[in-house]
């Protein structure tokens, strides 16, 4: 194809996006959306798997079977998550496995709030109420992306998002109105997890390399600070509900603008914990690929197994 | 060795009177395994009542580079759809 003619093909791509068409697997597609798409929807997945490691911790010290039961079936949807979203990746042309050797050698990213430890019980009711709610808040836009298997996945991952939150609200709620010591136990959740929390959305919008273009390929519907903004508005009136506090003491109501404003996020935390120096990066990374490397004999005996079984049937036709 | 699990696709089929619809897809070793797989990833809340696998090799799709003359021969023929014929208002439930 000549430059000319990939030209025009480019200007007819962003026209259907435009248009509100969907792009679909066999579809053509320019490199640069292949590849930024890709990138996204991995480390998306990534997020989901990595997501079930800190919550994880939590499982067998459930205090309740109630609780129990609604935090297994959390990280089991978690996994779901992680699923869907591979799958998605993969219809772009990309194996499974290219996608974990991305993952485990630290070429592909996931979400830093992972890399955060969930120290007590109320770290559990934090990460549902506010890193899901983030997360909610994310996700949202993307149900209408213009990658048709994202859309779809992501509509999938949004209804079952919802739960979290939820379950999460819950346990802060329980503790919030305990004893003094459940209380203190839920304002230190809450002290720890609401900065990492506000820096899920990113960097701030003159710092963020990759706005523009998502915009146009509807990765993206709203900015950083958009949604930034968003998640403090909400979230600020349920941390009054439950008589916690806020642990950011330029927090007030803006009158004017009809919004909270809020303190400086501590950048420096952010890029030390993208790099790989977070409380947990390396504990993250050492639990995903111990996993996937004492499972290596399982996946392969029952490949061997799955083989085995067709040639019994084969002979058995014969 | 061929060490990697294939990739399946999963139809589901919501409730008894609709049509198995694509769910998405997954790895597994073998059918059974993938119809389990299928059952934990895509109808954790009663979201279906059967479900199909089909190893996604053996799918044929057509390529959207041919839709032209594949899709396109249908748009001209008018006479195929009832409002390209011209009836009286007399004629009723037709």
């Amino acid at each position: 194809m000549s430059e000319a003619q990939i030209k025009n093909l480019e200007e007819m791509f962003e026209q259907r996006i435009a248009n509100d068409e969907k792009i679909e697997p066999k579809d053509w597609m320019p490199e640069k959306y292949r590849k930024t798409h890709i990138r996204q929807i991995s480390q998306h997945a990534h997020s989901e798997i990595i997501g079930m490691l800190p919550e994880g911790n939590w499982i067998s010290r459930a205090p309740s079977l109630r609780r129990k039961v609604a935090l297994l079936a959390k990280v089991q949807d978690e996994a779901g998550h992680g699923l869907y979203l591979y799958s998605a990746c993969e219809t772009l042309g990309i194996s499974r496995d290219e996608l974990y050797e991305q993952l485990h050698s630290g070429k592909a990213k996931y979400s830093s709030i992972f890399n955060y430890p969930t120290i007590t019980w109320a770290d559990i009711g934090a990460i549902g109420w506010l890193v899901d709610g983030a997360a909610i808040i994310n996700q949202v836009p993307l149900c209408n992306t213009s990658y048709g298997p994202y859309a779809r996945a992501m509509i999938r991952v949004c209804k079952e998002e919802s739960f979290h939150q939820r379950q999460g609200y819950e346990i802060m709620m329980t503790l919030a109105k305990g004893t003094p010591e459940q209380k203190e136990m839920a304002q230190d959740a809450l002290n720890r997890w609401w900065w990492p929390s506000m820096m899920m959305f990113g960097p701030t919008d003159d710092m963020s390399t990759h706005t523009e273009q998502s915009m146009k390929w509807k990765l993206k519907r709203k900015t950083n600070d958009e949604l930034r903004q968003q998640f403090v508005d909400q979230t600020v009136p349920q941390a009054d509900l439950l008589g916690l506090k806020m642990p950011d003491s330029d927090l007030k109501w803006n009158e004017e603008k009809g919004r909270y404003d809020f303190g400086e996020i501590d950048w420096d935390e952010f890029w030390q914990v993208v790099k790989g120096h977070g409380p947990c990066n390396k504990e993250r990374m050492a639990a995903r690929v111990n996993a996937w490397e004492e499972g290596e004999w399982v996946r392969d005996a029952a490949m061997e197994y799955a083989k085995k079984q067709e040639a019994k049937k084969l002979n058995k036709a014969v | 060795m061929e060490k990697n699990w294939p990739l399946w696709e999963v139809f589901v089929r919501s409730k008894n009177g609709l049509e198995h619809r694509h769910f998405g897809s997954l790895h597994a070793a073998d059918a059974e395994m993938a119809l389990e797989n299928a059952r934990d990833v895509y109808t954790r809340r009663s979201e279906g009542v059967s479900i199909w696998v089909v190893e996604s090799k053996h799918i044929t799709a057509s390529n959207p580079e041919n839709n032209g003359e594949l899709f396109e021969p249908a748009q001209d023929k008018v006479y195929r759809h009832p409002t390209f014929y011209t009836l009286p208002d007399e004629v009723k439930h037709m």
